[in-house]
């Protein structure tokens, strides 16, 4: 955060807003702002959208700048490298990150590598965006998180953002961006962050402070990471709901964690990463997405690599089952306080 | 580095400027609802070709509209499948049954008995009336609006109520979103939630019954929006291709979540037409006669089973209630566009030709709604010893590790163990669910 929007943000601490409004903002300022920013989506327009980040923004930018599309994700997609080969910077919305694998095509081997394949003749300044992760009784297809899918595709930048802030700082940087970028949106923590503790109903934002949100313009630069808590026992590295989950935790254990939010995976904050884990010797990875080749299994390899004469115990990882997503057990499915409890003590005792 | 020019190219200035159409609906919440542009023709006016004929032959099909069943409460013309009382009158009970079921699952979810669900109001003659023109082998791959399929075919209520209420009895063991369900016994693909999926798996189940010599057919139901996915064109492609005897049968119920149909392609085509550049056959129908739903079924099936080829049929009605119970559709259509839909309500006019036949009374059909939504609730009630979705877990821990593979691999037993650890330290040794 510069000093600016921190200043920005202590202004107008009281207003405070969640972080479907604050995409809502994001997006209405970037229309705003640029004539070349178009929305589109599944029911983005006239309804605003099924979660209703869109509301409002086709009434008061116009049908040709925020619209609906067919139900083609690979239309969709496909239609925004186009539109982005054209000069526009198209948004389009993926309406549940489940229903990205259509479209998986023409985000991996199109938009992805067209700037390398042209030899920077041609860019896909896209930003996808996409509600993730489960914990809404959603069933196995509207709970995903499909992240480490595209940090492994080459060309693609990989954004999370875990509060209402952020979510505002980050969309707008992605947006401003010339690279294609995909915008997980943590649906969980929508309406309020979510402790891990009580299954429902999640603490609104309205009483959070990191849900303070300055009107107007402001970005939080991509491949920056967010310290969330300082501390000297170990480093926790967590992104989207799984932050407020781990900071839960933490807090309720009285462990000292140094918890780092990621915000972006790709590009990642390596340098805050490293800084962390020296100075802890010890980590946890916390993340919702099954566990066999997650991101965590990345940020894991990264830490050894790089911090191992640095390490007092081996890194950990807390994360979803390698199950699909089950609908009536989901809250066995989620990583929850227990299991990043029994890490914490794991990693402590050694 | 090369970045592109920070405005767009631009064509010659004295050229004319292109201009983007975004479709847009007819009537807007609040708006007057005027369906007078609409083509419905009159019943009974359709030619009937011969189940073997030549997609060229029957293009008029395509953008025309079957119908059966006129004003008058006769049928009418070639298309009338001349089904005798005590099937129409099945077909009656079957279609009150969904609704009636629609009624009170809906209202559990309401009382928070189950996470979701969806009605099918308006739409039960295309799931009832043509399952019912299918063998009860053929395999069907329904979308998530075909529960009239099920209850056609004679599957138990309660496995139904079971499965929304992800409880105890779930045969799915609590793991699919309610109304997705599935049953082998009953020819019944798993549903996916993932749109269109379903459409080339269905070609290519009837692909394979033609390999093997069988003499089962297949057949799917979409979502008019749905077809814009390409999984419905890859499933066109590959059924016209291999001649697979298969049904495709499109749902134009004019909603998809709050996309009206024109977002799909409607404004411009209809989606029968969309067989003619596969070389499918293409039937246009009235999806509120269940007379022509069932007779168009009952032509594919016979071409079909003929080696005749494969038939896409779009059903043209109307989604009378909400998408889900996640949706208020008060926020993007006209609350009139209901009342004023030009075709009517399934059940209603299939019940006003029985009483104009002779074959049934105002009486009956009361007795029989209040028998229907009787036996709803009293399975309900059975169903509900199973347990509800919001009291949460029923499944034994482990069940959530079962069947990701055949075999259970060791990092799934390792997360199975430390599953049950965290429910003992959560719930404690008598907790829930061991
Ligand atoms: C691949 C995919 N994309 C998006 C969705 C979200 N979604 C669920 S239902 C629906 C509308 C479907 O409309 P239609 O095909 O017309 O069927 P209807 O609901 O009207 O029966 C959408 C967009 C999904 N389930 N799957």
């Amino acid at each position: 955060m510069s000093a600016e929007t921190k200043e920005a943000a202590e202004e107008t601490a009281e207003r405070r807003i969640n972080m479907i409004e604050a995409i809502n903002e994001a997006l209405d300022i970037m229309l705003e702002r640029d004539p070349d920013v178009i929305v589109m989506g599944e029911d983005v327009g006239y309804f605003g959208g099924v979660f209703r980040c869109t509301a409002g923004l086709q009434e008061k930018h116009g049908k040709t700048r925020v619209f609906d599309t067919p139900i083609s994700e690979c239309g969709i997609i496909g239609v925004a490298v186009g539109m982005g080969a054209y000069g526009l910077r198209p948004v389009p919305e993926i309406q549940f990150a489940d229903y990205i694998y259509p479209g998986l095509d023409q985000l991996i081997s199109e938009a992805a590598r067209l700037r390398y394949r042209s030899a920077a003749e041609y860019i896909a300044p896209m930003t996808v965006r996409s509600p993730f992760g489960g914990g809404i009784f959603g069933g196995q297809t509207h709970s995903q998180s499909p992240e480490s899918l595209f940090t492994h595709v080459s060309g693609l930048k990989t954004v999370i953002p875990s509060t209402p802030y952020d979510a505002k700082g980050l969309l707008i940087a992605a947006i401003e961006d010339n690279d294609p970028v995909i915008f997980f949106e943590p649906k969980r923590i929508y309406n309020g962050p979510f402790s891990g503790f009580y299954d429902r109903p999640v603490e609104p934002w309205k009483k959070h402070p990191q849900s303070a949100v300055p009107e107007g313009y402001y970005r939080i630069p991509l491949g920056q990471a967010r310290h969330v808590a300082e501390g000297d026992e170990l480093t926790i590295l967590a992104y989207g709901t799984m932050v407020h989950v781990a900071e839960a935790v933490a807090k309720e254990k009285g462990v000292d964690a140094d918890i780092l939010d990621l915000r972006t995976l790709v590009p990642l904050d390596i340098e805050a990463v490293e800084n962390s884990v020296k100075k802890t010797g010890k980590c946890l990875i916390v993340h919702e997405a099954t566990r066999t080749s997650g991101f965590g299994a990345e940020l894991s390899a990264l830490v050894t690599e790089r911090c191992f004469y640095h390490l007092e115990a081996p890194v950990e990882r807390v994360t979803g089952f390698d199950t699909p997503y089950p609908h009536s057990l989901e809250w066995a499915y989620f990583p929850g306080p227990v299991r990043i409890g029994e890490a914490i003590d794991k990693i402590l005792k050694d | 580095m090369a970045e592109p020019a920070d405005k767009p190219p631009r064509g010659g200035d004295n050229r004319p400027a292109l201009a983007l159409h975004v479709p847009e609906p007819k009537s807007r919440p609040g708006d007057p609802v005027d369906f007078s542009d609409l083509d419905i023709g009159e019943p009974g006016k359709q030619p009937r070709p011969d189940e073997g004929a030549h997609p060229s032959e029957m293009t008029d099909l395509a953008y025309g509209l079957v119908r059966v069943l006129g004003e008058d409460n006769k049928a009418h013309g070639p298309w009338d499948p001349k089904l005798d009382p005590d099937t129409l009158r099945t077909m009656l009970r079957h279609m009150a049954m969904t609704r009636a079921f629609d009624e009170r699952m809906f209202r559990g979810q309401r009382q928070g008995k189950t996470s979701f669900y969806m009605k099918c109001t308006g739409e039960e003659a295309t799931s009832i009336a043509t399952s019912m023109a299918l063998a009860s082998d053929d395999m069907v791959f329904p979308s998530y609006r075909q529960q009239g399929v099920l209850i056609a075919r004679g599957y138990p209520l309660i496995e139904m109520i079971n499965q929304i209420y992800s409880n105890k009895g779930d045969k799915l063991k609590g793991r699919q979103l309610p109304i997705m369900y599935s049953s082998r016994e009953h020819s019944f693909f798993s549903i996916s939630g993932n749109l269109a999926t379903q459409t080339p798996q269905a070609v290519g189940w009837a692909m394979a019954s033609a390999i093997r010599g069988d003499s089962r057919i297949a057949a799917t139901w979409v979502g008019e929006g749905s077809t814009a996915e390409g999984d419905f064109h890859s499933a066109c492609t590959f059924a016209t291709v291999y001649n697979a005897p298969v049904i495709l049968n499109v749902i134009n119920n004019q909603w998809a979540i709050s996309s009206f149909s024109g977002f799909a392609g409607a404004e411009r085509t209809t989606f029968a037409a969309r067989a003619l550049g596969y070389g499918l056959a293409g039937l246009r129908v009235d999806g509120n006669d269940a007379l022509a739903c069932y007779a168009s079924q009952l032509w594919a099936a016979n071409r079909a089973r003929a080696n005749k080829g494969p038939t896409l049929i779009e059903y043209f009605t109307y989604r009378a209630e909400g998408h889900s119970t996640s949706d208020d559709p008060s926020g993007y259509r006209s609350a009139q566009e209901r009342e004023e839909w030009p075709l009517g309500d399934p059940v209603k006019r299939l019940k006003d030709h029985l009483i104009e036949i002779g074959e049934w009374d105002e009486e009956r059909h009361a007795a029989m709604d209040r028998e229907c939504a009787e036996e709803v609730k009293e399975t309900t009630k059975e169903a509900e010893k199973n347990g509800i979705l919001g009291h949460g877990l029923h499944q034994p821990f482990r069940t959530m590790f079962e069947d990701v593979f055949e075999e259970l691999p060791w990092h799934l037993k390792e997360q199975a163990e430390q599953a049950t650890r965290e429910r003992i330290k959560k719930f404690g040794e008598k907790g829930p669910n061991r």
